[in-house]
């Protein structure tokens, strides 16, 4: 795919526009001072479940698991610029842009209870990460640099869970959104967005027609969407890639799930762990093929001690059906591939 | 001899606070001579902007520490009170040339015993970092991490599991990975579930004057060239110093390692590793090993008490699918070490074999003769040596066949001493 569209397309993408001033925002993501509150950006008018109309919001097909918390994606482009795309359908981003993310739960009085939002500001000097807690009345939020523990019950298969939901310190918005030391948005990638609104998703291949080309990622819990082995991939990628990449922040672990493995070791198969300590349980390998409860990676995301359990960050409770989904894919495994 | 007596002492000494206390006995004399130089040297290279930011133990300390760790700026120094700070959460610095500094390695504590999240009590992901007299305990995952941190310091620093040898202890106590210029001096290390001192993938590295007690390894060199392990004390681990080389990893091919001045002593805690841990094969009652690498030199280091054996230099035994790896130790020179008693109880498989077959003990040096005659070890120690006659790296130790290692008659020329950073060295001073 990277040879079939020409290198940085540089594909213009009109979005939309609305009446409102981008002043304020402007002058809150230009920095250097990081604005003590949320309101500053304009993003929001008064309240986290009332998005600006300046903001295009996107779902991702296959989403990071947090803890089961619900998200809501949004991305704001200044007046008049546009968001470009590259050959592999990575959106870029000119600087004055944000990418907007909260984070909830379902109230019991109906709607979420958005506890943080965080944004990553397009910079001139480069990305810059900020977690912004709202406040008990939910008509701002306050930045926490220093991160924050929020305890949180919501329901789950029936049961209520409770848990010490982890607002990430801004050093650890890095680990994840890291490329070889910079700060870097994750994706998004063109196949595994979803625009909502069709009129966003049209306005941007309108301007970069070879988008259309580009076949969407499978949806990881959708069968119909792609096989097995194709969803536990994608799942692989956007669960643990940002990190076990060779840029990123587990590039020292040689186990790279962002897609870049050319080998079967490099994936994890047949691999045997480096510096994960007691979190290799007993056992010997990363994967071992047809065998899902002989795996350390299934162990490590069955897992929710800090010592053991991946992802590192942001994970409080065991995403059971992403186990399930990766269990099947590794018991599938013809188990001589190593 | 002022090492001689000590083995002793370090043998019987059951308090590692003791053992702590102890350490700034032994090596670093030369310190007090440089205090005014280094005095002054500072004065002369603070940044004019730089600043304290004072922390705290109490109410909020995680977010009021997690907040000055993002506050700093470079030149300027986190400096803790003594106390206790309980955190519920790991910490992580980002910003360059950063001083963390405490009260001292038993006042200034950051305990993690109450640790929620992350892989790490302390992450570093910035150069020119210096951390120093504070302590690290009970953190869930490994003690103090800095990864890609060029030219950082670890002085005076604890790290330890107050609990003791227990698999249910973090990985690694201090653990830079692919880092280059790298000093560790003066650290107190005890409980690690893998290695207490592990620097991996890096270059340029000195670790000195420092103390590894009830880990699975006391000092780990894993993947990573021109190290000099000088003037520690590696006492009551499964193994003491290990010099490893790995396949499936972004830098491989270690080389290039020194390994003089230690005491490695009494390392007969049984191996506590879980299983799937590379260093769960560190036979309990091991020295020194080395496994892979090329161009290792191990000398004046005094070595006794090991139940398996104190020198062992034996190829990575596993099947590999990695054509850049190569799994033989190659250049290994052994020279004026001085060994007491080892190999009573060697446990491999075979080694009980091999010790009844030679009177009862096995030898102090071993080598499983991997790659055969042109990678014989040069070895110029006086106690009996051997090789299991191995040649086949995947071969099983208890189809040895052993032979005598002769005492060689001469050895190459010596690899060059490892020299950091001028900034490194005054920054300790």
């Amino acid at each position: 795919m990277r040879f079939v569209v020409p290198f940085v397309l540089a594909f213009a993408a009109a979005v939309a526009t609305s009446a409102a001033s981008d002043d304020s925002a402007a002058l809150a993501i230009a920095g250097p001072q990081s604005p003590a509150t949320l309101s500053a950006f304009g993003f929001f008018d008064g309240g986290a479940a009332r998005p600006s109309s300046r903001l295009i919001p996107y779902e991702l097909r296959t989403p990071l698991f947090s803890d089961y918390a619900a998200k809501q994606r949004f991305i704001y482009v200044p007046e008049g610029a546009q968001i470009g795309v590259d050959a592999d359908g990575k959106l870029i981003f000119p600087v004055g842009s944000a990418l907007i993310k909260s984070f909830g739960y379902p109230a019991k009085s109906g709607g979420l209870n958005i506890i943080e939002t965080r944004v990553l500001l397009h910079q001139a000097q480069g990305w810059v990460a900020l977690p912004y807690v709202w406040r008990a009345d939910g008509k701002d939020a306050d930045l926490r640099v220093g991160g924050r523990r929020v305890p949180v019950t919501f329901a789950h298969s029936g049961n209520d869970l409770s848990i010490n939901y982890s607002v990430p310190n801004k050093n650890q918005c890095k680990q994840c959104h890291s490329a070889a030391g910079n700060i870097m948005p994750i994706g998004p990638i063109w196949q595994n967005i979803a625009f909502p609104r069709p009129a966003d998703a049209r306005a941007i291949v309108k301007a970069a027609p070879a988008l259309a080309r580009l076949q969407p990622y499978p949806k990881w819990d959708d069968s119909r969407t792609g096989s097995l082995d194709d969803r536990a991939r994608q799942y692989l990628k956007v669960n643990c890639g940002h990190c076990h990449a060779p840029q990123g922040s587990a590039s020292n672990s040689g186990l790279f799930l962002d897609g870049s493995a050319t080998g079967a070791a490099a994936l994890g198969v047949g691999k045997r762990p480096v510096a994960a300590g007691r979190a290799s349980g007993d056992l010997d390998f990363i994967i071992a093929p047809g065998q899902p409860d002989q795996s350390i990676l299934i162990k490590r995301m069955e897992s929710t001690d800090p010592g053991i359990a991946m992802p590192e960050l942001g994970r409080s409770t065991v995403h059971e059906e992403g186990v399930e989904l990766l269990r099947q894919w590794i018991a599938a495994m013809p188990s001589n591939t190593h | 001899m002022r090492k001689l007596a000590l083995i002793g002492y370090w043998a019987v000494t059951p308090n590692p606070a003791c053992i702590y206390h102890s350490l700034r006995h032994v090596a670093p004399m030369r310190i007090r001579d440089l205090l005014f130089v280094g005095a002054a040297f500072c004065a002369l290279v603070q940044p004019a902007s730089a600043k304290t930011i004072a922390v705290s133990p109490g109410e909020g300390a995680q977010e009021r520490l997690q907040e000055a760790l993002i506050a700093a700026e470079p030149g300027d120094v986190v400096e803790l009170a003594a106390g206790r700070f309980k955190l519920s959460d790991g910490l992580s610095l980002d910003v360059n040339k950063v001083t963390v500094k405490g009260q001292g390695a038993l006042k200034t504590i950051l305990d993690f015993s109450g640790q929620q999240g992350a892989g790490e009590g302390l992450l570093v992901t910035s150069d020119d970092v210096v951390l120093k007299d504070f302590a690290v305990e009970n953190s869930k995952g490994d003690g103090i991490k800095s990864k890609g941190a060029d030219r950082i310091v670890y002085h005076k620093l604890r790290v330890e599991w107050t609990g003791g040898p227990l698999t249910t202890n973090g990985a690694y106590g201090i653990y830079p990975v692919e880092s280059k210029d790298v000093l560790i001096d003066s650290v107190f290390v005890r409980g690690a579930s893998d290695a207490g001192i592990y620097v991996g993938q890096s270059r340029n590295i000195v670790v000195r004057h420092s103390t590894a007690v009830e880990n699975v390894a006391g000092i780990e060199i894993e993947n990573s060239f021109d190290a000099d392990v000088h003037d520690n004390i590696a006492t009551r681990n499964t193994g003491g110093v290990l010099v490893f080389d790995l396949p499936n990893l972004p830098q491989m091919g270690g080389h290039n390692v020194r390994i003089f001045d230690n005491i490695i002593v009494n390392n007969m805690t049984p191996n506590f590793a879980p299983k799937g841990n590379i260093v769960a094969n560190v036979p309990t009652g091991t020295g020194v090993m080395v496994m892979a690498n090329r161009r290792i030199e191990i000398f004046d280091n005094v070595i006794g008490e090991n139940g398996t054996t104190n020198i062992m230099i034996v190829g990575y035994r596993f099947p590999f699918q990695d054509p850049k790896y190569d799994p033989l130790p190659r250049e290994v020179s052994i020279w004026d070490n001085q060994h007491s008693r080892a190999g009573w109880d060697p446990k491999f498989p075979g080694g009980a074999e091999i010790a009844a077959a030679m009177g009862g003990s096995f030898p102090a040096i071993f080598w499983d003769g991997a790659g055969g005659s042109e990678y014989t070890p040069v070895i110029q120690d006086d106690v009996p040596a051997l090789s299991l006659g191995l040649k086949d790296v995947a071969a099983n130790t208890a189809m040895a066949q052993p032979a005598p290692l002769a005492r060689a008659t001469s050895r190459p020329a010596g690899l060059p001493a490892i020299v950091l950073p001028e900034a490194m060295e005054a920054a300790i001073r």
